[in-house]
């Protein structure tokens, strides 16, 4: 049974020291370990080489923490061509999360370009672009990317353009009901007023209110993205077997699982982790600066 | 209420024609040449040429997207290639296997999904809202196809307790409905936990308990009836995201449903079978959600009028 709280003793609040701003442990927490990702990506393909048509027929199936013939340890075990695992899923890292960055780029800039057009010209355009996004809301987006990557078939831009165009939408809405809400304030009239151009207005007032929610919804939806790359490449339909991303080397160990728990696990593993964190950072970016997200 | 079902319904109308021009778009725009997918590379110049005119490919851009509306229309999805039969007919017969493993992994998530979310919620900031919210977050991160597979590894492999393919009895169903209902589970953990501490601080939850309400009392039927509206919307939505994910989950564990007939023609470059079961599912989509709106319409007198202003 909720009371109401007794009013705070006075000096309570002075104690509590300058209030912390919402978020901040989690914010550390996810961008940790999305720069040990990045680093790896960035940095462990020049350290541990991988070839991508390489086999050593020797070094097949090696479980974890095995050395290879080369004498060589491999941290992860090796796959069914006695690739190395942790290489592999070092260069996968790099390739699904330059996909994942593409993508939102893409997506994100024409999300933004129609939200903009929709939201602050209105008119017969906004329904138009509106309609259409509401039509592509009904369609369930991995249907979509699964169709489309099917008639395109595999190879990494072909993945970036699928995904980007299961994900406009998300941007659109955003920017969109931001423009709306920008378009009405003072500052826009005086500027206008002042005789500045549709351009100037949108350039300079537009735009930058829709800095925030932009980059709240691009970190959310970067971890969906990264996702739906896995699974269209575990599909067949996203990255090509020469260009590993996680989905394929999963994708891969699925045909092993007997001899060879490591391949599809330990990639699993390294995906989540890293969903998980930008799903954090999501969260605690919109609870901080655009808390009306939510729904996202 | 009528007027706000005919609104829905052309609305679903509207989506479904979206959907087929969308299909026929992007068959058109696909560089290359659809004879030429269909029949594989190494088909003679006259075949694809006999294939063209077959499928009026010859014709106007506007033309051919006039017959396959009128195709669409009449349900004509034409032959499967690779299987004997009629597409549609192909994707109609896989129907119910989707529909078991769909519905069940939908009861799972909602008998499981919600009760999480308002324990949580009831307990907020402790150590049982931590921990439903971690599970929470967890689910929704993993990736559904790579669950499964580890399902199959520690739980058919290594213990023997459950097939890890096929179909046949109920203990067939549990992996992958379990797979399944995860990440549908988790979203809704998460829908149910925010909404109830939204409705929780609302006036009227306050007179409730200010005019001596048992607590029982005031949470169904105040909040927690209240805090379900909008998740009844989110669910239809997001069934989207179930419906996509059986073929994932249809392709890891064999289940011979819509899903697996997709991937499998995608390989085979069937695609009338392709078109129908895209088609398909798309179609149940929209008319579980036009079911949702109504029941949304029918919880929520708000909705209904909303648009008559």
């Amino acid at each position: 049974m909720s009371v109401i709280a007794p009013p705070a003793p006075a000096e309570a609040a002075p104690a509590a020291g300058p209030a912390r701003r919402p978020g901040t442990a989690r914010i550390r927490f996810a961008l940790t370990v999305i720069a040990v990702y990045v680093a790896a990506a960035v940095v462990g393909p020049v350290l541990l080489a991988y070839d991508p048509v390489a086999t050593r027929t020797a070094d097949r199936l090696l479980p974890p923490g095995s050395r290879t013939s080369d004498g060589g340890l491999a941290v992860f075990g090796t796959d069914q061509v006695g690739q190395d695992l942790l290489a592999q899923m070092l260069q996968g890292a790099r390739v699904s999360i330059a996909v994942g960055v593409a993508t939102l780029l893409l997506a994100g800039l024409i999300g933004v370009v129609v939200g903009v057009v929709a939201g602050y010209f209105g008119g017969f355009l906004d329904g138009l672009l509106m309609r259409l996004a509401d039509v592509q809301l009904a369609f369930p987006s991995i249907l979509l990317a699964i169709f489309i990557a099917a008639l395109l078939g595999p190879s990494v831009v072909n993945v970036v353009i699928v995904l980007a165009v299961s994900n406009w939408v998300t941007f659109a809405r955003v920017v969109r009901s931001q423009v709306l809400t920008v378009r009405g304030r003072e500052f826009v009239d005086a500027t206008r007023t002042l005789g500045a151009g549709t351009w100037h207005v949108v350039r300079r007032c537009v735009l930058p209110a829709c800095v925030a929610p932009v980059l709240v919804v691009a970190t959310v939806e970067l971890g969906h993205v990264i996702l739906a790359e896995a699974s269209l490449s575990f599909l067949g339909l996203g990255t090509p077997a020469s260009t590993p991303s996680w989905g394929v080397t999963i994708a891969n160990g699925r045909n092993y699982l007997a001899e060879a728990w490591w391949i599809a696990t330990i990639p699993g593993l390294a995906l989540a982790l890293l969903v998980v964190a930008f799903g954090v950072l999501g969260d605690a970016l919109r609870d901080r600066f655009d808390p009306r997200l939510k729904s996202l | 209420m009528a007027a706000y079902l005919a609104r829905r319904l052309a609305f679903s109308v509207f989506v479904l024609w979206g959907a087929v021009t969308i299909i026929f778009l992007v068959l058109r725009l696909v560089p290359g040449d659809p004879a030429l997918l269909i029949l594989g590379s190494d088909a003679t110049p006259d075949e694809v040429a006999a294939l063209r005119a077959q499928l009026g490919l010859d014709r106007p851009l506007l033309v051919q997207y006039g017959a396959y509306l009128a195709d669409v229309a009449r349900l004509d999805f034409g032959p499967s290639y690779r299987l004997s039969g009629d597409a549609l007919g192909l994707v109609l017969e896989r129907v119910p296997a989707t529909a078991e493993l769909a519905v069940v992994a939908l009861s799972l998530s909602l008998l499981v999904g919600i009760p999480l979310g308002i324990l949580a919620a009831l307990r907020v900031d402790t150590l049982t809202d931590r921990v439903v919210s971690v599970f929470s977050l967890i689910g929704q991160s993993t990736p559904s196809f790579w669950l499964g597979i580890v399902g199959i590894l520690v739980l058919s492999r290594t213990f023997g307790l459950l097939p890890s393919a096929g179909t046949g009895s109920p203990a067939h169903m549990v992996l992958p409905a379990v797979t399944l209902a995860l990440p549908f589970l988790a979203i809704l953990v998460r829908l149910t936990r925010s909404g109830l501490l939204e409705v929780i601080h609302e006036g009227y939850v306050q007179t409730a308990r200010a005019k001596g309400l048992p607590e029982r009392v005031v949470l169904f039927p105040h909040a927690i009836r209240n805090a379900l509206i909008p998740i009844v919307t989110v669910v239809g939505l997001q069934f989207g995201t179930l419906l996509g994910g059986t073929v994932i989950v249809e392709t890891v564990f064999s289940w011979p449903g819509i899903g697996r007939l997709l991937v499998d023609s995608i390989s085979h470059r069937d695609y009338g079978v392709v078109q129908a079961a895209v088609l398909v599912i798309a179609t149940s989509f929209v008319l579980i959600n036009l079911v949702v709106d109504v029941l949304y319409g029918y919880l929520d007198p708000r909705v209904r009028l909303a648009g008559r202003a």
